[in-house]
């Protein structure tokens, strides 16, 4: 009798699977398990206006992989990602400039840098240019330590970018697009709906008119950069928005913009806009 | 800087006397396998952690051999049985005959 019902349930199972095939986002909620307590993450939230004619609600990547990938990010611990936030706080810690400053030397714990992550790329009012968190590392690496400027996609810079992130976990994203940043964010926009490469395909062609199907063996996300940087289990590294960008561009086929490029800076802000509402991950886990 | 190797491990801070407790140790190591060449075609020389140990109050509780087919940054995850509190003992053994120590307390009651 017992085993007659444990068939049953795994033909129930199997028809669930049978069915997900078509692959929305899977219905799931993520909670880290952290060193100090646990954070449930916002990762599925109303599309921003200027979405709203296209989506009624965005969602993160996370709820586009599988379980053993979501599992990962559940615990700190298990992500493998925390590596590189350990080896960014060594050397926020260390006295790595000319005149032996730190990071730590201005700008005390890393913890001062919370909520950066959750507004850029934005313009600095200064210099009216469309600054992201590599860009704010190259400029202290560059001008207050007298540093060679690290590479762009290079362990240092993502070391870092890793360890500022996570500190703006759990915190709402919220870029602006207007006023200042409305010119690079339209130019951003123009990017995202442009088909490149000889496949002729736009960021919208797989996510936003594909989001949920699959390309081959990828389930295809809506493509929110909230997470990033990523630890990505095929790279077995932390991965940033803009390296990314590289693979999705290269992959139609098409000569990449470089990261850093003033494409790739203005299509990361619409892309991080297309995620207004959801949360910042830190280092999140995808495949 | 970059190449550090940092350990990384998870005990509760309590346990029930006489309680299985999970315990999660990792190390962030590049475990060059001895099998890669690198640009040159030379073979890039191996270096692992071969061995790891975990003690409580100075009883074994694991002591793993590890050989080269064992990826980047090993990290074990085992159970330990708690009889009473005190500190859990990390170490492990590197092939270029470094040692790493991590330290954890456990209280009991």
């Amino acid at each position: 009798m017992h085993r007659k019902a444990t068939s049953l349930v795994a033909l129930t199972f199997g028809l669930a699977l049978a069915g997900a095939v078509a692959a929305d986002p899977v219905d799931d909620t993520l909670v880290v398990e952290t060193e100090d307590g646990t954070i449930e993450m916002r990762t599925k939230a109303p599309a921003p206006d200027h979405l709203k004619d296209v989506m009624e609600f965005v969602y993160s990547g996370w709820h586009y992989r599988e379980d053993e990938t979501r599992d990962l990010q559940r615990d700190d611990f298990d992500n493998p990602g925390m590596v590189y936030v350990d080896r960014g706080l060594d050397l926020w810690n260390s006295a790595i400039g000319t005149g032996g400053e730190s990071c730590a030397g201005c700008h005390q714990g890393p913890e001062t840098m919370a909520g950066l992550r959750a507004v850029t790329p934005r313009v600095d009012e200064k210099t009216g240019a469309l600054m992201t968190v590599e860009n704010y590392i190259d400029a202290c690496v560059t001008q207050r330590m007298g540093l060679e400027a690290w590479g762009w996609t290079g362990n240092e810079m993502k070391d870092m970018l890793a360890l500022i992130s996570m500190q703006s976990r759990g915190q709402t994203v919220d870029v602006k697009i207007d006023g200042a940043a409305a010119p690079f964010w339209e130019k951003g926009k123009e990017i995202y709906y442009t088909r490149f490469g000889q496949l002729e395909m736009s960021c919208a062609s797989c996510h936003e008119d594909n989001q949920g199907n699959f390309i081959r063996a990828d389930h295809l996300s809506q493509g929110q950069i909230n997470g990033f940087p990523v630890y990505r289990l095929k790279d077995a590294g932390i991965l940033s928005a803009q390296q990314r960008f590289v693979g999705c561009v290269r992959d139609t086929r098409a000569e990449t913009f470089k990261p850093n490029s003033d494409e790739f800076k203005a299509l990361e802000l619409y892309v991080a806009s297309r995620g207004n509402g959801l949360m910042v991950e830190g280092v999140s886990v995808r495949h | 800087m970059v190449e550090e190797v940092k350990p990384r491990v998870k005990v509760p801070k309590s346990a029930a006397a006489g309680e299985v407790v999970t315990i999660k140790a990792l190390i962030s190591h590049t475990m060059e396998s001895g099998q890669r060449k690198n640009k040159d075609g030379n073979l890039i020389p191996r270096r692992i952690i071969n061995r790891f140990t975990c003690d409580l109050n100075g009883m074994n509780v694991i002591d793993v051999a590890i050989d080269p087919a064992v990826s980047t940054n090993p990290y074990f995850e085992f159970d330990a049985k708690v009889d009473a509190a005190g500190e859990f003992k990390f170490t492990w053994y590197d092939d270029d005959g470094s040692v790493y120590e991590d330290k954890k307390p456990i209280a009991v009651g």
